[in-house]
């Protein structure tokens, strides 16, 4: 099937779609957006969290099909040109990234609850990123990332 | 060909002791960053494997009609179209590439595929028929040695005795205890994945996530009957190792794939199949005695510990040397006997994981410990002080410490913190968050601590080296750096280390990172917590070489100074296989934590409230990502304690999936205060002491002990859960 999305702003279209592909694997495979990772292809991790019409979901849970007509923001969308966004911006200073694999997916979650919740307490801060996995940080600094972000917008 | 590795350059400056941004962070929150699985390449086709269902069977006939016949695969291959040795292996090469006539666990590979869409794949894999002879499963570590023998030599991988004293001296005081750990998985998010990519020459590129590129390499050559040099492997991005990535996965099968068909193949795991793809931290069963006087003071402990290393080897042998011979922990004790197992079983097979080895032993020590506190009637803190090891102690294998040991200062680091607030009223800080299971009824409280030790770098013998490359020229008017390794980067930062040794040995700011490949020499694995020791010291030893050639100067006009060089960490010597004697260990780590948890009785809930932690790390070349290392091995170590276990039945994974093996999300991580110890190692570059492992060994017991004293409950295996706190 064909499958024509806004991705990022831009009208993108993807054929020869197979009915049972993912959100995730177009964005990937398809239309060259490696950014919304694949951990876990089941909405456990988060990694894939991308923006579907302006709410976070976890992109491999969505079928290709459902993003019809619908607009997509991901990882790759938060930046303008060079200047990154202040979450991505205080992610990379606060040392909150390691490996990195889960940092897309954290990113935008995060970019979404800032938007909501200007200035999260850290019970706040955790309820919103309880969906998004890390195996490497212990996920301190991904809280002094958010903190210091919320403190910059 | 997309997404080659980018050469990192890092617009921000820093030496060593200061904390500069990683090279690859801007690239990384981007969602720019290639890793293993991000790779494309025109024309790719897609891999995917075939694996038994069956932990033990017998193959009597393997069909690949009907599979050949679906439109869209390239190829079908078997053991048959391994053109080298169908054997792999770390240690001993007794893994099969592609089973032969028996599989020894359940998803062991047997066939590949190789098709235009993953999904082809997957439906051509289903029409492989394959009949077996299902055989009953050896899954007892204790008795497997004495089962039905699963290899050659029988199901023995290797035993460690270690006889230091009197082995028959006798105490005042005697705890004895028997001690569980369940399996555990790395658990890295970024999903095994390469590509591979033939060339009309018969070789071919892997660009491939790993942590040895060296060691793959050379298996890969061997499987494939290539020379070495026909086999060239490229670091990928990778999301995660923890060990999980020092075996083999998919490295060889994409090869094969590619090589058969003449088209560059990716193999991608979804996460079901990452639980059977990798090796995971061996389940170990483990008896202990500790003998004491009235003092506390420890007179001899005697153990024997039983390690399950599944179907193959894999790094078994350097686990049980690991537990065996760090197996009383960081205390003094004169009389030591040791005995340690690791077999053979038709369990998943287990190898490599952060801790390696000292992870198992360490619960079982430490809750001995405590045992011992509690029958002498002394704190848990004073009895480990009271026999805390020191520089100039002797292991139970007779080396002497010779660097500082400052066990009894991080414990009373870790003793002297604050302690948090008492029990919450908001239920987010409670057991059972917001499913709102309690407002604090049967909520109680307790406090535990541990420490650890872990040996850095590779041990008994080993000729453990790194390789490194500094080369400097003019760019733009100025001298600017370019470093080279195959040491591998998993997320741990090294790649940041790096620069800071060129910036701090050159003074040269501008420092170019180049993809890590086997163009250049061995790096030695990202394991033992040794790339910022063995790597650092290549590189920093490289940067002496270049140094003298600048000579001060800071215009070399057209000159390119290049240096490659190898390092090597001070020798160590095996270790006598009968009394387990020997300077096994280049240097030891320690760390300890304090955890406070609020255990609902009544639900079996825990919440892990603090977790503290005091670490000595020699010097801290950058505190950042030393704090953040510290920090994410202390999780690991949670996860461990109240969470994590691949539960296995007949030799049969019963959760391979992110919903049923449960890893901590950052609800159920406190806050952790961390303090570190620069207390240098003469022996090291910088004084520098191995950070990545030592908070992963001592964050278990503590969060335990923590338990055990909220609840009174004994609590002999990890994880502990629900049903052990509530007895149903």
């Amino acid at each position: 099937m064909r499958v024509n999305v806004t991705v990022n702003g831009e009208q993108r279209q993807a054929d020869d779609v197979w009915e049972g592909e993912s959100l995730l694997f177009v964005l990937r495979e398809r239309l060259g957006l490696p950014g919304s990772k694949n951990a876990c292809e089941q909405g456990e991790c988060g990694s894939c969290t991308v923006y579907l019409d302006d709410v976070p979901v976890c992109a491999c849970l969505v079928a290709a099909g459902q993003a019809q007509d619908r607009e997509v923001r991901t990882v790759e969308g938060l930046a303008s040109g060079d200047q990154l966004d202040p979450v991505q911006e205080a992610f990379v200073e606060a040392g909150a990234v390691q490996c990195g694999f889960c940092t897309p997916g954290l990113v935008v979650q995060a970019h979404d609850l800032l938007d909501r919740v200007p200035n999260p307490s850290d019970p706040e801060i955790r309820e919103a990123l309880a969906g998004n996995l890390c195996r490497c940080t212990g996920y301190e600094k991904i809280l002094d990332a958010v903190r210091l972000a919320a403190s910059r917008r | 060909m997309t997404l080659t590795p980018a050469e990192l350059t890092s617009a921000v400056s820093g030496g060593i002791g200061t904390s500069p941004q990683r090279p690859d962070g801007n690239l990384k929150v981007r969602g720019e960053f290639a890793y293993a699985s991000d790779l494309w390449h025109e024309d790719m086709i897609w891999g995917s494997t075939l694996r038994s269902p069956h932990p033990y069977a017998r193959i009597t006939s393997i069909d690949l009609t009907e599979a050949l016949q679906v439109p869209g695969v390239y190829a079908v291959l078997t053991h048959e179209d391994v053109p080298g040795r169908n054997l792999y292996g770390l240690e001993h090469k007794d893994q099969p590439v592609l089973a032969v006539d028996v599989v020894r666990y359940q998803g062991e590979p047997i066939a590949l595929v190789g098709a235009d869409h993953p999904e082809t794949a997957l439906r051509a894999m289903k029409k492989i028929v394959v009949t077996y002879d299902v055989l009953e499963p050896v899954v007892d570590m204790e008795t497997a040695a004495d089962d039905t023998p699963l290899h050659p030599g029988g199901n023995l991988v290797r035993h460690v005795p270690i006889r230091r004293g009197s082995q028959d001296v006798t105490a005042e005081v005697v705890v004895t205890g028997r001690y569980e750990v369940g399996m555990q998985d790395q658990a890295f998010l970024g999903p095994e994945s390469g590509l591979a990519v033939p060339a009309t020459d018969g070789s071919v590129d892997l660009y491939i996530a790993t942590q040895w590129l060296h060691v793959d390499r050379d298996q890969i050559a061997a499987a494939l009957g290539l020379p070495q040099e026909q086999v060239r492997l490229t670091l990928s991005g990778v999301g995660g190792a923890f060990g999980g990535r020092e075996d083999l996965s998919m490295q060889v099968h994409a090869c094969l794939l590619a090589l058969h068909t003449g088209k560059p193949v990716k193999m991608v795991y979804n996460r079901e199949e990452s639980f059977y793809g990798h090796v995971h931290r061996h389940p170990a069963v483990l008896y202990y005695e500790h003998g004491a006087d009235h003092t506390g003071k420890l007179v001899y402990v005697r153990t024997r510990m039983y390690l399950d290393g599944g179907a193959y080897a894999s790094s078994t042998p350097a686990v049980v040397a690991n537990a065996a011979t760090l197996g009383v922990g960081p205390y003094e004790v004169d009389n030591v006997t040791v005995d340690a197992y690791g077999v053979y079983t038709n369990n998943p097979p287990c190898g490599a994981m952060r801790g390696f080895g000292a992870v198992q032993a360490g619960f079982a020590y430490e809750s001995q410990m405590d045992k011992l506190a509690e029958a002498l009637g002394m704190s848990p803190v004073d009895v480990r002080v009271r026999n805390a090891m020191t520089e100039g102690s002797v292991m139970p294998t007779g080396q002497v410490v010779d660097s500082a040991a400052p066990v009894a200062q991080l414990l009373k680091l870790v003793q002297d913190k604050p302690l948090p607030a008492g029990t919450s009223t908001d239920i987010r800080e409670l057991p059972g968050g917001v499913s709102n299971t309690t407002h604090g009824e049967g909520v109680v409280r307790g406090v535990g601590y541990a420490v650890g030790i872990k040996n850095i770098c590779f041990s008994e013998g080993y000729d453990d080296y790194s390789t490194a490359r500094v080369r400097v020229s003019m760019v733009n008017g100025e001298l600017a750096a370019a470093v080279h390794t195959a040491a591998c980067e998993v997320g741990q930062g090294l790649v940041t280390i790096m620069q800071q040794i060129v910036r701090t040995e050159l003074g040269i700011e501008r420092v170019t990172v180049l993809p890590m490949d086997t163009t250049i020499g061995n790096g030695g694995s990202t394991s033992a917590s040794r790339q910022t020791y063995v790597t650092g010291g290549a590189v920093k030893a490289a940067c002496a070489l270049v140094k003298d050639r600048l000579a001060g100067r800071t215009d070399i006009g057209d000159e390119v100074i290049d240096e490659v060089t190898e390092w090597r960490h001070r020798a160590t010597e095996p270790i006598d296989p009968e009394t387990g004697q020997g300077n096994a260990h280049v240097q030891y780590g320690f760390a300890a934590h304090r955890a406070v948890v609020d255990v609902d009785v009544d639900l079996g809930l825990v919440r892990v409230v603090s977790l503290d932690c005091a670490q000595d790390v020699g010097r801290a070349l950058n505190p950042q990502a030393v704090v953040g290392q510290i920090q994410g091995g202390s999780a690991q170590g949670l996860g461990l304690a109240v969470m994590e276990e691949i539960q296995t039945s007949g030799g049969k994974v019963r959760n391979p999936s992110f919903t049923d093996y449960l890893i901590p999300t950052v609800l159920d991580m406190p806050p952790m205060s961390i303090d570190v110890l620069e207390l240098a190692d003469p022996h090291a570059p910088y004084g520098i002491r191995g950070v990545g492992e030592p908070p992963t060994i001592s964050s278990t017991p503590a969060i335990v002990a923590a338990i055990r004293a909220a609840t009174g409950l004994a609590l002999t295996r990890v994880p502990v859960r629900p049903e052990h706190l509530t007895g149903t």
